[in-house]
């Protein structure tokens, strides 16, 4: 086998190279630095992504997904933070950007949705509220006009009975609803980038698609580009156009997402798919992946997957893998990947 | 007629139970239902100003029967707020139920000469959906599995070793990971604790509500594997309550679906997942996301969210999320029926002269 040992200094590969990307993230790495330990928490992330481009980070609690996420909005604590590398998004340089600017940025340019809508909706304002303080923060218009374009908003992300729900509390409202209450807050001011961060988890199978479909329809009329964020491969497979899996703070696989399920390189991702559970496993024990995700808070020498990968060999435990290209847009970081 | 009697008549005729050979536990014979559970009701009373003055009743379990067999998995599937988790605690008797009769291996529970509850929990142990939070976080994780023992009246030593023991049996080295406190601990080994500890009192029967929800999927499935393992060294039965369908197919026997407060249909693994009859288990088996991104869903197959149970529909509860829904919906509740030889589904499109237009079977 030939290996490319000069990993060491290699240039970070920046994965969907297109004329004209909307998001650039160059060999971002974020770490948490506290009095006991310093925690790594993304190493080295690249990645860029095209306007209306539906882009799906994958990966287990941990690995990193929420945080690259969060450094996208420059949402994590700054004192205790440690963000290298280079974000871009549009026209704006994130990691140089001060907090007023990002201020006027965060919820127009790009905005975020959460996974608990209960705490990311204020419990004390009425729906309408929410929507239309935001519009006026960011549009030089009344209250008046905001509340129509509430309203507005409401009917797009089809809410039965929309000028009763203008009026409702949070808690008044289904989990399905308020879910789709925080989207249309997210949208109220027309953002480029959307961010989700497994919006869908905590809701019910039936509610569940009911809002991958809304949310990939409004994506394709209002061509946005949308980063998400989820641990669950179904929920890649709907709605992705490109995926990439997130271990111990890096991306092990990029790609298309049917070459990705279909296809998969990296020995994680096989491991992912195989221990998805499926009815027809029955009777069966589950091709399991051994072990727990590395301790982030120690260095980790070689490939970070290697004390559960099932391909391991020596080199694996000495040298960081190579990122290697598959022709397709696929990529994979793992010696033995083919 | 009431529908558990003939739905445990037909059961205990046609199905061989598995693993309940041979054990020197077994009180009713292999044919006897471990459990039967017969018209169980829990209504949470609303109320409201000052004077407290009762105003209405959410009903999260209402007139529940279903029986689970011995040596099976039985899974409960429905949506938030169905009223599973209530039911899981209402069969541990963490909480009091307003009427209905349990029968454990032939023996009524409660009562002057049923079953104490002492007793009950000896043969019926729960794993909860929060690891954390079901670990005294100031014990070290082997006195929390030997606690029950020591409570049932094993000696101190004893009950280590066999806290020992079990630990190693989940998969958790004792020597390694007996004298860590449950901060010390991944969320899939604070599970694997939960799971030793019971196993601690040598129970016949665990009732796992969500005990794989909030693991990764990884460690899900390692999680699940050990269950499979446990269940054939110790002769278990289940019950697996769970939102997640995959699972629920691949863990169960039988399978029971709840919509708000009522069972809405129960049979076979097979029946329900391949010939669904209700529409809400069709709709709920529908939502289920296909791993293939060229099968995307384009509509929903069913819009809304769940009803308030605090004023549940009248008749049939789901005619208000319901394609087929017609005034006999409306006009009177539907009761099981029965559609196949290990099959009970509550839907008038069932039953012949129901009144409704559609006949299904």
């Amino acid at each position: 086998m030939q290996l490319d040992l000069a990993v060491e200094d290699r240039k970070p590969v920046t994965f969907a190279e297109v004329s004209e990307p909307l998001v650039e993230v160059r060999d971002l790495s974020v770490k948490f630095v506290s009095r006991e330990a310093v925690n790594r928490a993304v190493n080295g992330v690249s990645f860029s992504l095209a306007p209306s481009e539906v882009l799906c980070i994958i990966g287990e609690s941990g690995s990193g997904k929420s945080v690259t996420m969060r450094a996208l909005m420059k949402l994590l604590p700054p004192k205790r933070t440690v963000i290298e590398g280079g974000m871009r998004v549009g026209p704006h340089d994130i990691v140089k950007m001060r907090e007023a600017d990002m201020r006027a940025v965060r919820g127009s340019a790009i905005s975020m949705i959460f996974q608990e809508p209960m705490t990311a909706l204020d419990p004390v304002y009425t729906i309408g509220d929410q929507i239309a303080e935001t519009v006026m923060r960011h549009q030089k218009i009344g209250r008046g006009a905001a509340m129509e374009r509430a309203l507005e908003l409401l009917k797009l992300v089809r809410v039965p009975s929309p000028e009763r729900r203008l009026k409702a509390y949070p808690h008044e409202l289904s989990g399905g609803l308020r879910q789709r209450a925080m989207i249309a807050v997210a949208l109220s001011c027309n953002p480029q980038l959307l961010l989700a961060d497994e919006p869908t988890t905590a809701l019910d199978a039936t509610v569940q698609i009911q809002v991958l479909v809304l949310l990939r329809r409004l994506q394709q009329e209002l061509g946005m580009a949308v980063i998400f964020v989820t641990h669950d491969l179904g929920v890649a497979a709907q709605i992705a156009d490109k995926v990439a899996v997130m271990y111990a703070g890096r991306i092990v696989e990029y790609g298309a997402v049917a070459d990705v399920m279909m296809k998969p390189r990296h020995p994680y991702t096989v491991g992912m798919l195989a221990s998805t559970v499926h009815g027809h496993m029955r009777g069966h024990d589950i091709d399991a992946i051994p072990g727990s995700p590395p301790d982030l808070r120690k260095p980790i020498v070689g490939c970070s997957f290697a004390p559960r990968c099932k391909v391991v060999s020596a080199v694996c435990q000495t040298h960081s893998p190579p990122t290697k290209s598959f022709g397709n847009g696929q990529y994979a970081a793992c010696f033995h990947a083919e | 007629m009431s529908a558990f009697d003939f739905i445990g008549a037909d059961l205990i005729s046609q199905e061989e139970p598995q693993a309940a050979s041979l054990d020197e536990r077994d009180r009713g014979g292999k044919q006897q239902p471990m459990l039967i559970v017969n018209g169980l009701r829990k209504y949470f009373p609303i109320r409201s100003g000052i004077l407290q003055r009762h105003v209405g009743d959410v009903k999260a379990v209402d007139d529940v029967s279903f029986s689970v067999l011995k040596g099976e998995t039985l899974g409960i599937v429905g949506e938030s707020g169905c009223g599973k988790s209530t039911l899981a605690r209402l069969l541990m008797h963490l909480i009091p139920s307003d009427s209905g009769e349990m029968i454990f291996d032939g023996d009524p529970v409660g009562g002057m000469r049923g079953l104490s509850l002492r007793d009950l929990r000896r043969n019926m142990q729960m794993v909860f959906q929060d690891s954390y939070s079901s670990l005294n976080p100031r014990l070290p994780v082997q006195d929390s599995v030997a606690y029950g023992p020591r409570v049932h009246g094993m000696s101190r030593t004893d009950a280590m070793d066999l806290a020992c023991d079990l630990l190693d049996k989940v998969g958790l080295r004792a020597a390694m990971f007996g004298a860590r406190y449950p901060h010390e601990l991944s969320g899939g080994q604070k599970q694997r604790v939960n799971i030793a500890r019971a196993l601690a009192l040598n129970p016949r029967m665990i009732i796992l509500d969500e005990a794989v929800s909030a693991l990764d999927k990884s460690v899900e499935a390692q999680v699940l594997n050990l269950l499979g393992h446990l269940k054939r060294e110790f002769n278990l039965t289940y019950v697996f309550i769970s939102h997640d369908l995959n699972v629920v197919q691949y863990i169960s026997d039988r399978v029971l679906v709840m919509y708000l407060g009522q069972v809405v249909e129960i049979g076979s693994v097979d029946a329900i997942y391949d010939t669904p009859l209700h529409p809400y288990s069709r709709a709920l088996l529908d939502s289920r996301l296909s791993m293939d991104p060229d099968d995307r869903m384009t509509e929903p197959p069913i819009s809304g969210d769940p009803p308030n149970p605090v004023n549940p529909p009248s008749g049939c509860r789901f005619r208000t999320r319901c394609a087929f829904a017609e005034t006999v919906c409306a006009a009177e509740a539907p009761s099981l029926s029965q559609a196949g030889p290990d099959h009970f589904v509550a839907c008038h499109m069932v039953r012949r002269g129901s009144g409704h237009s559609r006949l299904l079977s």
